[in-house]
């Protein structure tokens, strides 16, 4: 056996606290190292050519790099290895940075100390490392899409124009998500129907995209490459004869707010949810339409000239098989009725910035829903930034779009008082900051300060805040026509749900977890799954469009060479000690191991591609037989023996 | 006229002490204001409750010649608004212990005839007590 050991220094970050020159002559002290080196940067081009050559000039057959941690450069290393011509598996890295350098700067010769443990452990497991070999399983090219916002919407565009088959789901009866909702998009004020409604309709239209609305992801089971999928699609009760011309919707006696419109205008129990929604197509709300409560009305089926409206239309199960996934579920708005100082759902003229999207909308297409007023409030952080109602995280949106409702407001009536009111204006994008300084130069106000609270004066109806302003420490204590609450993001219902079918991990706001916030950003901790948009974190448009197409890249990545390398980092069991107890069947999360019959006995066995290498079920197995490969328990033994300083038996 | 101010490493002393007294994180202060806009005394003070938070922040002694934190009615008002979970009425209070602690008597109640002190209310007196004696 012959060992190479590869000190870095990480050009200062492990070599100022760390003396690499005791970790090296420690290491070369140890039985079967034949070379050690250090080097400025081991993941540089010179650092893996160091270790490319020496394998192949000293035929080394064990390779310990100590550096960085292996989630950052594992793969690197591993991967120089394998061109050498050995298996990945005969390495090891021992973090002398995040372990060593990094939180001992302070105490140098105990993170040298430490150092020198770490690469003795590592060389003692590395010296029973297995030569395991990458497998590769084929994969096909069917995606399903979760969510058909705008970040599922350019996920399954980009998806079907590369030529894979996408199912994209969406529970809501059209496609378009929250931003078919917006009037105007910041910084450049594109109409946000006008840019949405094409994307919107190039997914029907588009002859790899199988489009389900009305519909609800039910069970996920299976694993990459061979996900079951089991949707739930609630019935319309309007079938494809619709021409959407409207007749039965002028019979229909039934009146509920519409939900588009923020409850602004009202709609029927057969409606269209707006002008450019896909599909476009009439259906039938059933929890109101009077003839699915009590089988009386039935008005648009009389009237339908096309025989469109169908009363007999089921539930249906569609069961279906994908081999990756992308999750775009999106947020919802907060529900500023939580904060209750503020008095939304009590004051009518306290509403959420959404209001004041739609009614933006309906003021310039000639149509108002109701006085706007002349002196306007805006209220950022509403449900961000706000312990109190238990959300830490900032909705990144809020600051650009009062920015730009505030401004659209001043320009359509320069008479209009508008008034910001906020605790940091973040204008982080690209145009943002010009943004901001255009809304300041249009007369918009802002003052520094979070409003405390919202009163409704009883004679007039109109709302005073009380604020300090931080800046000139006064306080103001004001009346205003109507406030507008800038109402952060929510994970939502849609993102939680979809987060209990794939079992996925959450961010402490609620969030989905990516696998890595700086390098595997849509990327997630279960194979195959990818997430993007505001289900990931709040976000505006292009960064939501931004990701959707990397989540598309990432998933194209895993399906286009039509098979994909699994880790063969998995559990073994050893049949003659197994006594089929099923302990690993119960703790396993990834549903990887069942018991079955072999020669009369019961044993315990694991499907290698579900299975993740977690060491669940090695640490509940009671008689030793489950173990795991690369972590094998003479493994774990010789590093303890190591790190406690034993000699080699 | 703008006074200056410097900012040396003895502000930063002051600055722990009122962390320590208050056990609260006075520079986790984002300085929203939300404190002062709630405050019902605030129209009383002769500085804002996030002011005192701002002086304690930069280590500014001279928060402590303002009168704002002996104003302050311990309502927790603040307390149980602020965005970061700051307990602000424990800084005035703080504040108001760092007074205290230099133990001067502004009334001597010796001094105060028998007769009025008969008649004074005793939540004044015990109030008087605590804040104008050593």
């Amino acid at each position: 056996m012959k060992i190479g050991v590869y000190v870095c220094h990480c050009g200062g970050n492990i070599s100022e606290v760390v003396d690499i020159k005791k970790v090296t002559s420690f290491a070369e002290k140890q039985g079967d190292v034949a070379i050690v080196r250090d080097n400025a940067h081991m993941c540089s081009d010179v650092g893996r050519n160091l270790v490319l050559e020496d394998i192949k000039e000293h035929n080394l057959d064990r390779i310990v790099v100590a550096a960085c941690s292996p989630q950052f450069h594992g793969k690197t290393f591993m991967d120089i290895v394998e061109k050498a011509g050995l298996s990945p598996y005969v390495f090891e890295m021992a973090n002398i940075r995040e372990q060593c350098s990094w939180p001992h700067f302070d105490e140098p010769d105990l993170a040298t100390r430490k150092a020198r443990d770490l690469v003795n452990v590592s060389i003692a497991k590395v010296k029973l490392d297995e030569s395991l070999e990458r497998k590769t399983m084929p994969i096909g090219k069917r995606v399903l899409v979760i969510g058909a916002g705008i970040a599922g919407i350019q996920a399954a565009l980009d998806l079907g124009d590369a030529g894979f088959e996408v199912h994209l789901v969406e529970k809501e009866p059209t496609i378009g998500g929250k931003m078919a909702q917006l009037s105007r998009t910041f910084p450049t004020e594109d109409c946000a129907a006008c840019i949405l409604s094409p994307k919107m309709a190039d997914v029907p239209s588009n002859p790899n995209i199988t489009l389900y609305t009305n519909s609800q992801v039910e069970k996920i089971s299976g694993f990459l490459g061979n996900f079951e999928v089991t949707i739930h699609k609630k019935p319309t009760y309007v079938n494809e004869n619709c021409v959407a011309c409207g007749i039965c919707e002028e019979k229909c006696p039934v009146k509920v707010p519409n939900e588009f419109e923020q409850g602004l205008t009202k709609r029927r129990a057969i409606y269209v949810p707006f002008e450019f929604a896909v599909p476009y197509r009439y259906l039938i709300d059933e929890d109101i339409c009077i003839y699915l409560k009590d089988g009386k009305c039935g008005n648009c089926q009389k009237v339908c000239p096309h025989d469109a409206v169908d009363f007999t239309q089921k539930p249906e199960k569609i069961e279906i098989k994908v081999d990756t996934i992308i999750v775009a579920t999106g947020y919802d708005i907060f529900d500023a009725t939580e904060k209750k100082v503020y008095g939304f759902g009590t004051n009518k003229n306290v509403i959420t910035s959404l209001e004041m999207e739609r009614m933006i909308v309906h003021e310039a297409e000639g149509r108002a829903t109701r006085e706007i007023g002349k002196r306007i409030a805006f209220i950022q952080c509403v449900g961000s930034r706000d312990e109190q109602i238990g959300n830490e995280y900032c909705s990144r949106i809020c600051c650009m779009y009062a920015t730009k409702l505030s401004q659209l407001l001043k320009r359509g009536d320069p008479k209009k008082d508008v008034y910001v009111f906020y605790t940091d204006l973040r204008a982080f994008g690209k145009g943002f900051e010009e943004y901001y300084k255009r809304a300041q130069r249009t007369g918009v106000k802002f003052v520094r300060g979070r409003v405390a609270e919202v009163n409704e004066d009883s004679k007039t109806g109109k709302v005073i805040l009380k604020v300090e302003d931080t800046l000139a420490r006064q306080i103001i204590e004001s009346e205003f026509d109507l406030v507008v609450l800038s109402v952060g993001m929510t994970p939502g219902a849609g993102t939680k749900q979809a987060a209990d079918v794939l079992r996925m991990t959450r961010s402490p706001g609620g969030f989905l977890q990516e696998a890595h916030p700086k390098f595997k950003p849509v990327d997630t901790l279960n194979d195959g799954v990818f997430i993007c948009g505001c289900a990931q974190g709040p976000k505006d448009i292009p960064d939501t469009v931004a990701q959707a197409s990397a989540a598309a890249a990432r998933a194209i990545r895993l399906m286009n060479k039509g098979v994909y390398a699994v880790e063969p980092i998995t559990a073994v069991v050893d049949e003659d000690l197994c006594s089929g107890c099923a302990t690993c069947v119960s703790v396993c999360p990834y549903d990887a191991v069942k018991t079955e019959l072999k020669d009369d006995k019961r044993v315990a066995k694991v499907n290698e591609i579900l299975c993740q290498g977690c060491g669940s079920c090695s640490a509940a197995c009671p008689s030793g037989a489950s173990q795991q490969h690369w972590f094998m328990n003479n493994q774990l033994r010789a590093m303890v023996g190591a790190a406690l300083g034993e000699e080699e038996e | 006229m703008i006074k200056k101010v410097e900012i040396t490493p003895e502000n930063e002393k002051f600055l722990n002490k009122v962390n320590e007294l208050s056990g609260q994180v006075v520079t986790l202060c984002e300085q929203c204001g939300t404190c002062s806009g709630g405050c019902p005394l605030v129209g009383e003070m002769d500085i804002t409750p996030s002011q005192w938070m701002r002086l304690v922040q930069l280590g500014l002694k001279e928060v402590l010649d303002f009168k704002a934190v002996w104003v302050c009615a311990s309502c927790f008002t603040c307390t149980v608004r602020c965005p970061r979970k700051i307990d602000v009425s424990k800084v005035a209070e703080a504040l108001r212990q760092i007074i205290l602690r230099k133990a001067i008597d502004y009334i001597d109640l010796k001094a105060i005839p028998k007769d009025e002190l008969a008649c004074l209310p005793q939540i004044a007196l015990v109030s008087a007590c605590r804040k104008f004696t050593g």
